[in-house]
């Protein structure tokens, strides 16, 4: 336990010198903030123009209307609504970008400078260093995106002042989505990159194909985008189960893919 | 202390490590030498619990090979081959984490005491990337001791350092040799190995001897004297040559050059024949052949 602490202060320690890692850890949760609380602002000043409104009750398709708003809301609100819960997917986007370029530095990286090896010399157990890596990246992750949505949270609350908007913009789905998708998708991003960056022998590479894992959740944001479905409850319900295997799954493959020998003689 | 038998290890095609079978008691300098490539990171890996052999066995401070694997870690230090710090982080940051992953009780102690020791002390806060290579060096052997352990391995822990700190290196492992350790100690410096290590092991993927320094000179060249006179020629050879005991003489400018089994014994009685035969003798003194010499043979015979 001490020594996957002990694991976390160091990479910790290391890794927030690199500027890069800042850059991403503070400016992707801030711009994914801004922009839908800039939609709000700005559809709220458009829809508060009475001519509009019955233009866009009718161009809401009450599949989606019914999957995002509570009754009570008029076409105009809902709008707002079904514009913001698009970017639901961005949010999604800060727990796999941020860990990939913490990850998938941290064995590949390691080997590059040579402290691997006396690493690996330690008692520390293979599963501890793992947890340790992995938890490192995944942590600033997770507590990026609460943040970002906290900011969301907040913002929304200052812009939007019916209640009956706010509580759908705050509902069920998104808070399953970042408290329980976020730190899935966090931990399948790190588990993989994790894989990567023990397997390649050059940093640059390690990253450029880890972030290959941020492809499926574009292709689910632009998917939503275009409307081949609706990101209702049950939808991202399912999506936190499949999640939740799949990370089994990563989890296992990880534990047997690495091991000491291996990553310390696969090296060319 | 360090115990293999048959010890094996094949990577591919290269069989790096062949049927290695040692013994090394508590206490004692081993010097294991070999050519560039012989199999000697190989050996340290294993014996560190790094990699595992591709056949026989291995106890190291009684734990085996493999299955001990974490208390094998836990009792020895090792300092590798190309051992890389975390260079963005200080000196005293560097070797918190060690002394903390070795379950140091004392860590902030510990790590005080070896920067100290290493004369790091003063630059305990500058981050390792600004040291020398051979300030980077301390530090690693100053992380290798943190959790004070019995059996150390240091691989090539003078190559690449000035000859001051390479001497200031070597006296710290005669320290440390002192306190009672077990050092596995892989070297290309000869001169080191015959100073340090109480036996060397000369090693080419398979182990050609294992002996003490003085014993494998010996066991190749034999002993030789060297007589100092006044003048040398034949004709004094010639009287020492017919003493039984004497394998061979040679003249080499003043001195006779003698091949002797046991000089201790026969000096005295070849001093006497000389003497008798006219010969003025100057200083009589055994000829050392550098362990540079014994290695070569070794090596090229291999
Ligand atoms: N990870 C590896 N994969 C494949 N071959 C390897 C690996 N590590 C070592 N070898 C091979 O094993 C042999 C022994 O290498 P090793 O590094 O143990 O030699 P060494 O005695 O330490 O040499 P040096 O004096 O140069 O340090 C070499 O032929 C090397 O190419
Ligand atoms: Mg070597």
């Amino acid at each position: 336990m001490n020594k996957i602490k002990t694991i976390i202060r160091k990479e910790w320690a290391e890794v927030f010198k690199n500027r890069m890692v800042i850059f991403t850890v503070a400016f992707l949760p801030l711009l994914m903030t801004a922009i839908p609380l800039v939609i709000i602002f700005s559809t709220g000043a458009i829809t508060s123009d009475a001519s509009t409104l019955t233009n866009l009750d009718a161009e809401m398709p009450t599949e989606l209307t019914d999957a995002m708003c509570p009754e009570g809301l008029n076409g105009a609100d809902c709008f707002q609504v079904f514009l913001v819960s698009q970017f639901m997917m961005m949010f999604m986007i800060i727990p796999v970008a941020i860990p990939v370029t913490i990850a998938a530095y941290s064995i590949v990286g390691e080997k590059t400078t040579r402290s691997l090896e006396p690493l690996l010399a330690t008692p520390i157990t293979t599963i501890e260093l793992l947890i340790g890596k992995c938890l490192s990246a995944a942590i600033p992750a997770v507590l990026a995106t609460y943040a970002a949505f906290g900011l969301f949270a907040l913002g929304s609350w200052i812009l939007v002042s019916d209640k009956i908007l706010l509580t759908a913009l705050l509902d069920a789905r998104w808070l399953i989505a970042i408290f329980i998708v976020g730190p899935l998708l966090a931990v399948m991003a790190v588990t993989f990159a994790l894989m990567v960056s023990s397997r390649v022998s050059d940093p640059r590479v390690a990253e450029q194909v880890s972030m290959v894992i941020i492809v499926p959740v574009l292709a689910g944001f632009f998917g939503q985008m275009a409307g081949l479905f609706v990101l209702n409850k049950t939808v991202i319900s399912w999506v936190a189960v499949v999640m939740l295997a799949l990370d089994a799954g990563l989890i296992y493959l990880a534990t047997n893919v690495f091991q000491r020998e291996q990553i310390l003689t696969r090296w060319k | 202390m360090i115990h293999t038998e048959t010890l094996t290890k094949r990577f591919k095609e290269v069989l790096a490590v062949d049927n290695l079978s040692l013994d090394i008691r508590e206490g004692e300098v081993f010097g294991f030498l070999g050519p560039n490539g012989a199999g000697k990171t190989t050996t340290v890996r294993m014996l560190t619990s790094l990699i595992g052999p591709t056949a026989g066995t291995a106890t190291v401070a009684g734990f085996a090979i493999g299955r001990q694997d974490t208390d094998i870690r836990r009792t020895v230090g090792v300092l590798t081959e190309t051992p890389g710090m975390y260079d963005n982080l200080s000196a005293e940051v560097n070797l918190r984490i060690f002394a903390d992953l070795y379950e140091v009780n004392d860590a902030a102690g510990q790590v005080e005491k070896y920067l100290k020791m290493l004369g790091l002390y003063d630059r305990r806060l500058d981050t390792a990337g600004t040291f020398s290579k051979g300030m980077k060096q301390k530090l690693a052997i100053a992380r290798a001791l943190l959790h004070e352990p019995k059996i150390i391995f240091l691989d090539e822990p003078t190559a690449a350092l000035d000859p001051e700190a390479a001497h200031l290196v070597r006296d710290f492992i005669a320290e440390l040799k002192k306190e009672g350790r077990t050092i596995f100690l892989c070297t290309h410096n000869l001169d080191e190995a015959d100073r340090l290590c109480d036996r060397i092991g000369v090693f080419k993927s398979r182990l050609l001897v294992l002996d003490t320094p003085a014993n494998l000179r010996a066991s190749i060249f034999g002993r030789k004297v060297v007589f100092h006179l006044r003048a040398a020629d034949d004709r004094l050879a010639q009287a020492v040559r017919s003493l039984n005991f004497v394998r061979e003489v040679k003249v080499v400018e003043n001195k006779l050059l003698v091949n002797l089994e046991d000089p201790e014994a026969h000096n005295p009685e070849i001093v006497r024949v000389l003497v008798g035969v006219g010969a003025e003798v100057q200083f009589v003194g055994e000829l050392r052949h550098s362990l540079e010499d014994v290695y070569l043979q070794l090596v090229k015979a291999a």
